[in-house]
């Protein structure tokens, strides 16, 4: 497909869409799919057919819309009334107030909430509005026209030099920048050289990635595009955990569909660039998330990472070198490259540039899919977007980065959310899943309930990681059964110094975070447990038996 | 000057660390001169006595009886050495510990026994779920590896106790020999 | 690769080196010891047990020696108060994790974990005894297989796969729960791949792997074979 045909495509599906007056959006991510939004979807077409309103109203299954506390959502389009909590038996009163014209009070969702006002969206831009099934709606909207422009107008280097401008850091945790790997892998004269997509997402409460597959997956796949045009690749891997068999099946028809249009495949848009994509399936291994653990999966070895260097852009896949970079980090590649590096760089901080999408769970009412700016502060994020602390309990901390992250109480709250601010506490950025505790949460058991995945996890390839975890969880358990003294809390610091200066690979480096942030910001939880008290009375087991 | 106030105490272990204690023959007497042997396997003592000055225990701690032994003699001792594998790691008696007290009896009393079957129910201490060395109860001074210490290694560590310097083991001995 | 000469300098000794030297390589050609229990010279490094971990000057992080190559003007060292309560640490790890009760082990007097916890001067484990349960494999005619006392240093499953070209052994499960195997996870002795050759007893570092007949103290490895056998391999 050429830029002509595309714009071509793009013009017509946007005037198909046009004649219809009233879209009704149906959010068919996962989150609202398990809440009934499939049967949701079905009721208000049915109802539509049977009331002879099809020429008027058409219902469309779109990607997440980010309030998943109030899912199943129905967005009423052009006017933007939202639903919540809809069921099939609301499909008539829905329809009735389409031909009405007045949005339906008794479902309706405020759009002024400041859950919606807050948010900037670029990777989420069209999670929610395209159907994320049909190739024909991301390219209406927009789609794989930074690809083809790419293709046309620039040089690899320029579009280096985009990304580099644009100031992108890697979005899958550490942070690194996006443009620095992308140079590098670039300079390399391997002639077999790979790109791999990073969906291995594995945190406990994490979704992010999750949803921008399966709200907009061609968008990954057009960043996957741009990204090997200027690396020099020819294949790329998308590995996905198959835990996610939604954002699966619509990445493989994604590609399907890119390959049929001729935006994926051999001598892409009549240019000599072929790239070529294939998804690989996660077994389950939250380690494999590591990049050269991940590499050793996609070869069919055992999923164990190595020491680096050799970084995977000199010796990655098969030995060849290779960029890898996880889901968000690509998906706001189109957008760099229509908007240009520099627009990117005027948001964010001066360190952290663009915007970040968070997984917002927790005890917090507003649960959900964000995008924010960087340099938001937690405390915009907890209590402004998702509403605070419900059930008018107290806030205690909330965990960012998952098992490799941290706690951040609430005297740092005020904190931007930026790469350097959240590690100088002790957390990370992570890949972005924000869990918000209350006062009824005991955090010797948030540290235990974390050192426990990250021992399930383990690999148990270096020592530090693999008997060091074991023994850090060991020490907790017997903690909260109020079995040590306080040599139990030096051994804890001890260990958990040695893992992190020891341990092969990330897992293990930071699998002592949560301890050493719960120590540090709430040592006196720890404290009242060695005297058998749990401070947030949540611990059935912390009478001294 | 009076003479350094000693004690030997044998816990779960086999005795060889005594064994290799008296390994020192005519050195033993030479230490005599500096040494009261207050309480040992090889005096008549019944009570272990008040303000001892270096204690030597040897196996690990298996029953509670030993756990309560092991308190009191912390309790009277300036310096506790931990003297033989058992009574650093809890070697062979630690055998036991990955199939439980129960087997161990089961195996020891009943399976491979060829007459009166049957686990002795009286004047035994019970086991305890694990059998530990003596650093996991008390706090420990000094520890001497090995299965049994050579009869040098203990007589450096006395000759430096005797001289009111701690023992450096490392090492001088280690695990297994 | 660059394997032109290097100069750098390991504990305040300027030595010289080939490019596509480790650090662990080139400090052994001259007599500085920096412990390993995972590295076997003949075998691909895996970096997994952290004992070699040495301090390099500019990098933020601890390398480990085996797979580090030299640079130019590269200032190492191998011995710091820090990197010895690390490495002390590891072998407490190591002792804690499995139940390695020296004095009745085949291996006793001549076991490397043993060797290197007289050498690192480790006189207790101040880490809790996990005690697992774990079998003993002595199904095989002539060898045992006894996971009590393995330390996962994989090197079995290196020399099968690299040198005797079986590939038998592997690595099952994860974390505390990761097992070395045969084949997929059957008895040794009804293993198909297994040629017999005993290759794995004799790299293994501890009394984990042993031939059958041999009583306390009673297994010496020998692994003179392995240079010889790489040799023929690459330099034929």
């Amino acid at each position: 497909m050429t830029l002509d045909e595309l714009e071509r495509l793009a013009a017509e599906e946007r005037a198909a869409q046009r004649k219809t007056a009233c879209w009704l959006h149906v959010c068919t991510a996962a989150s609202c799919l398990s809440a009934g939004a499939a049967e949701v979807k079905q009721a208000l077409e049915q109802e539509l057919a049977e009331r002879g309103m099809l020429n008027f109203c058409k219902v469309k299954g779109v990607g997440c819309m980010g309030l998943c506390s109030a899912g199943p959502l129905v967005a009423a389009q052009p006017e933007g009334f939202l639903y919540g909590r809809v069921t099939p038996d609301d499909a008539p009163d829905i329809t009735r107030s389409l031909v009405e014209g007045r949005p339906l009070r008794r479902l309706a969702v405020p759009g002024d909430l400041p859950f919606f006002r807050r948010q900037f969206k670029i990777v989420l831009e069209n999670a929610g509005r395209v159907d994320p099934e049909r190739l024909e709606d991301y390219v209406a909207a927009g789609g794989y026209a930074s690809l083809l422009k790419v293709l046309n107008e620039m040089t690899p280097q320029d579009v280096i030099r985009e990304v580099t401008a644009s100031g992108l850091r890697g979005r899958g945790g550490a942070g690194y920048p996006t443009g620095l790997k992308w140079s590098t892998v670039a300079k390399s004269q391997d002639r077999e050289k790979y790109v791999v997509c990073n969906a291995d997402e594995g945190d406990p409460g994490a979704f992010m990635d999750r949803a921008v597959l399966e709200s907009d997956p061609h968008r990954v796949l057009e960043g996957m595009a741009i990204a090997a045009y200027a690396t020099g690749a020819r294949h790329g891997y998308i590995y996905v955990r198959a835990e996610y068999p939604l954002a699966v099946a619509r990445l493989r028809a994604a590609i399907r569909q890119a390959e049929r249009a001729g935006l994926l495949g051999n001598r892409i848009a009549g240019t000599p660039f072929s790239f070529h994509v294939e998804v690989r399936l996660g077994a389950g291994a939250f380690v494999c998330g590591e990049e050269t653990a991940l590499m050793a999966s996609i070869e069919g070895r055992r999923g164990t990472p190595r020491p680096r260097p050799p970084y995977p852009a000199e010796s990655g896949l098969w030995g060849h070198s290779t960029l890898i970079n996880n889901v968000e980090t690509l998906a706001n590649v189109p957008v760099i490259l229509r908007e240009g590096g520099e627009w990117y760089a005027r948001i964010g901080t001066p360190n952290s540039k663009g915007t970040k999408v968070f997984a917002l769970a927790g005890r917090v009412l507003h649960t959900g899919l964000i995008e924010v700016p960087m340099g938001i502060s937690l405390r915009e994020i907890i209590f402004e977007i998702g509403g605070g602390v419900p059930e008018g309990r107290r806030f205690k901390a909330v965990q960012t980065g998952g098992p490799s992250g941290g706690c951040i109480p609430e005297e740092y709250l005020d904190t931007p959310v930026d790469y350097e601010s959240l590690s100088a506490l002790g957390s990370m950025m992570g890949s972005g899943g924000l869990i918000v505790m209350d006062d009824s949460t005991c955090m010797v058991d948030l540290a235990r309930f974390f050192l426990e995945f990250s021992k399930g996890e383990s690999c148990g390839k270096c020592v530090p990681c693999r008997v060091g975890t074991a023994h850090l969880y060991d020490l907790l358990d017997r903690i909260l059964r109020g079995e040590s003294d306080g040599a139990a809390l030096a051994m804890l610091e001890e260990l958990s110094d040695l893992l992190r200066h020891t341990s092969l690979c990330g897992l293990g480096q930071s699998a002592p975070n949560p301890v050493l942030s719960t120590l540090r910001h709430f040592r006196h939880e720890y404290e009242a447990h060695l005297e058998g008290r749990c401070v947030a009375g949540a611990c059935r087991t912390g009478e001294r038996r | 000057m009076s003479r350094l106030r000693l004690a030997t105490v044998w816990l779960d272990g086999c005795s060889g660390c005594h064994m290799s204690f008296l390994d020192m023959d005519e050195r033993l007497i030479e230490l005599a001169r500096g040494i009261e042997l207050v309480y040992s396997p090889l005096v008549d003592a019944k009570e272990f006595p008040e303000q001892v000055d270096v204690t030597l225990v040897e196996g690990a701690v298996g029953t509670r009886d030993d756990e309560e032994k092991l308190r009191a003699i912390r309790a009277r001792t300036r310096v506790l050495v931990a003297l033989g594998d058992c009574a650093v790691t809890a070697n062979v008696p630690a055998m036991r510990n990955p199939f439980g007290p129960q087997a161990a009896m089961a195996r020891a009393y009943q399976e491979n026994a060829t007459r009166n079957p049957g686990a002795p129910t009286r004047e035994i201490p019970v086991l305890q779920a694990r059998v530990r060395p003596l650093h996991e109860v008390v706090p420990v001074d000094v520890f001497v590896p090995g299965c049994p210490p050579s009869a040098d290694t203990i007589h450096y560590v006395l000759q430096e106790l005797l001289a009111g310097r701690m023992p450096d083991l490392a090492g001088r001995s280690r695990f297994g020999a | 690769m660059n394997a032109g000469i290097k100069t750098l300098r390991i504990d305040g000794r300027d030595v010289g080196a080939r490019g596509d030297q480790t650090i662990l390589q080139v400090a052994r050609e001259n007599g500085i010891f920096i412990p390993s229990l995972c590295y076997l010279e003949g075998l691909s490094p895996v970096g997994a047990c952290r004992l070699c971990l040495v301090e390099v000057k500019g990098a933020a992080r601890l390398l480990p020696s085996c797979v580090t190559r030299v640079e130019e003007g590269m200032e190492v060292t191998t011995r710091s108060e820090r990197l010895d309560r690390y490495r002390r640490m590891i072998l407490e790890l190591l002792f804690s994790e499995r139940n390695h009760i020296c004095s009745v082990c085949v291996s006793n007097g001549h076991c490397e974990l043993q060797g290197l916890a007289e050498k690192l001067q480790l006189t207790h484990v101040h880490f809790p005894y996990r005690y697992p349960r774990l079998p003993v494999d002595a199904s095989h005619p002539r060898f045992v297989a006894d996971h009590n006392r393995c330390i996962l240093c994989t090197r079995c499953v290196r020399v099968c796969d690299e040198i005797e070209g079986a590939h038998t052994w592997d690595v099952m499960g994860r974390g505390i729960e990761a097992r070395i195997i045969t084949d997929l996870n059957q008895p040794w002795g009804e293993s198909e791949s297994c040629t017999s050759c005993g290759k794995c007893v004799h790299v293994c570092p501890t009394g984990a792997l042993s031939e059958k007949g041999r009583s306390v103290a009673e297994m010496a490895k020998r692994r003179q074979f392995l240079p010889y056998l790489t040799m023929m391999r690459t330099q034929r």
